[in-house]
């Protein structure tokens, strides 16, 4: 734990400190924002799918709804932004709580369609339903969020905001699978069976990591909604949460990290892609498809690939440690 | 004095009938075997009793209580422990942390880790080469070593009744030797009751106090072990003996 923390702690340094400095404004500062967003959107998914072992195409919808909800609240009945978040998260959480009893009774693909139909369903009730959120023409005039007289209307205060909260969850994630509940999510994984027959109450803890996955995607949908201060249905629809699933396979599986090295690649990627210009999305989807082929750990297989390389390389020219 | 007890149990999976008025009982500190074909129910039957796939009609008792209605955590916590079919254990997790999720529930429970500590450590003594390898992955351990440690997992639990599915599945001779010596030693020592579900007849009977032969979702025949050893019909059904066979005898 003492190694982890430390880890942490320089991964936190680098994103607080380093990056900001490098980068000091413009374009590509907003989209590490949005890296921060993703990173935390993929490790709510990770500590279902990674650790669980359960499937969710309806991510999109958590994160949609918390962004509506906080929208409508301070917008049209002006609550105030952070208790509307609160209240956001704490809501989508119970209502993942409440469908998750029947839906995660279903395993693989029949769970992979009816988490699709949800999110399906809360996309058609956002773009339908014009009198509450604005339909397809989005919801406008979100104010930004603020604590006293500092109002986070710059790119570089949502940066610090979004990545604290970021962070916040990340450590939290850390500590979770460190712990009893994380080697029992990983069991449940493996064989429910045999998780069960050991006093695993493994139909309540799927649920319950489930309603711990939509609250965070539901925070993150809150923090996008205030630093962006415009809200439209498209943002929340099917292929963000394939996009979602994207990042947690790619980054690796059952790791943090690699939660974040699989956001930080799939929002910068296209970003680096445009030289292409229309054949982009070519190379997009090559370079995804070499890298699930090489790579089958994710991202973060090959970082301790290279790491483990340096060191021993490193460490061999050295001759001072073995 | 019977410790468990089961009475009329029906089982079903959809429409498929798996248990069909199956009655048994254990009683205190016994070795009870139960030997049957591919598909007779054996694994339904644990798996009834640990409340996995939970009975449609019939009872359980357990020290004079009914707990066919228990959920699975319940079980457990009452005392009746299962190592699955195919040994099962969590690969992606090391031996130490497969042995903990063994006292799940005790750690829920706010047990002392100190005494759940001193478990760890005489699983260890019983298995010594789970101690060799308890930093290692469970999916590295060979199928003897996922064996003992699915075991040991299930022992984590300190329960009263150890449900063990096929233990010898898959495994060499010697080693299946040696994880009966260790089922023997548990009720010899520590009086742990034990429902054994065996392909492997002829090994189970010798080392069981009694016997129940099941076939398709039925019990057909049961008794003291010994005897069921040397039932023709037992002999020629599970024990590969030709009719011819036991005719020269």
């Amino acid at each position: 734990m003492q190694r982890e923390l430390l880890k942490f702690a320089l991964f936190a340094a680098l994103v607080l400190v380093a990056a900001p400095l490098y980068f000091q404004g413009g374009y590509i500062l907003n989209v590490l924002v949005f890296v921060g967003i993703n990173t935390m959107l993929a490790i709510g998914l990770n500590l279902l799918l990674g650790f669980a072992g359960q499937i969710s195409l309806g991510q999109a919808a958590f994160y949609g709804l918390g962004a509506y909800i906080s929208a409508i609240l301070t917008t049209t009945h002006g609550f105030n932004p952070w208790l509307a978040m609160i209240f956001a998260a704490l809501a989508v959480g119970a209502l993942a709580f409440v469908i998750g009893f029947p839906i995660l009774k279903l395993k693989g693909h029949y769970l992979a369609m009816a988490t699709l139909g949800f999110g399906i369903i809360v996309y058609i009730v956002i773009n339908e339903y014009v009198d509450l959120t604005g339909g397809p023409s989005g919801f406008p005039g979100i104010p930004n969020l603020s604590i006293g007289s500092i109002s986070f209307d710059s790119d570089m205060k949502n940066y610090y905001l979004i990545w604290v909260a970021t962070l916040g969850v990340m450590l939290l994630a850390i500590n979770l699978t460190r712990s009893r509940i994380g080697r029992a999510l990983r069991a449940i994984h493996d064989s429910e069976v045999a998780a069960q027959v050991l006093g695993i109450n493994a139909r309540l803890l799927k649920v319950q990591i489930f309603a711990c996955s939509a609250m965070i995607s539901s925070l993150a949908g809150s923090l996008y909604a205030h630093y962006i201060t415009f809200v439209s249905p498209s943002t929340f629809g099917f292929h963000f949460s394939v996009e979602l699933l994207t990042m947690v396979v790619i980054g690796g599986l059952g790791s943090i990290y690699g939660s974040f090295l699989g956001a930080a690649l799939i929002t910068l990627l296209p970003e680096f892609l445009r030289a292409f210009h229309d054949y982009d999305i070519i190379f997009y989807g090559a370079l995804l498809m070499i890298m699930t082929i090489f790579l089958p750990g994710g991202l973060i297989q090959g970082g301790t690939l290279v790491w483990n390389y340096l060191r021993n390389t490193l460490g061999g020219k050295g001759g001072a440690d073995a | 004095m019977e410790l468990l007890k089961l009475k009329n149990i029906n089982t079903y999976y959809n429409a498929v009938h798996a248990l069909k008025n199956v009655s048994l009982h254990l009683g205190r500190g016994e070795i009870v075997t139960l030997i049957g074909a591919n598909g007779a129910g054996k694994t339904t039957l644990l798996n009834t009793l640990s409340a996995v796939t939970p009975a449609r009609t019939g009872e359980i008792l357990y020290d004079q209580q009914r707990i066919e209605g228990c959920e699975p955590e319940r079980i457990v916590e009452l005392g009746i422990s299962q190592v699955p079919e195919g040994r099962q254990v969590f690969k992606p997790l090391t031996v130490e942390d497969n042995l903990e999720l063994g006292a799940y529930l005790r750690f829920r429970r706010r047990e002392s880790r100190k005494v759940i500590r001193a478990d760890l450590e005489e699983m260890y003594l019983l298995f010594p080469r789970l101690r060799e390898r308890r930093k290692q992955l469970a999916g590295t351990l060979s199928g003897g070593e996922q064996q003992m440690l699915a075991i040991g997992r299930a022992l984590m639990a300190k329960p009263k009744v150890l449900l063990l599915d096929e233990p010898s599945m898959g495994l060499a001779p010697l080693v299946v030797q040696e994880i009966f010596g260790v089922i023997a030693a548990l009720c010899r020592d520590k009086g742990t009751s034990i429902l054994l579900v065996e392909q492997n007849a002829k090994a189970a009977l010798k080392l069981a106090d009694r016997g129940y032969v099941l076939e398709t979702g039925k019990v057909i025949l049961s008794g003291v072990a010994s005897e069921l050893l040397d039932n023709p019909e037992v002999q020629r059904a599970y024990l590969g003996k030709e009719k011819k066979e036991i005719w020269e005898n």
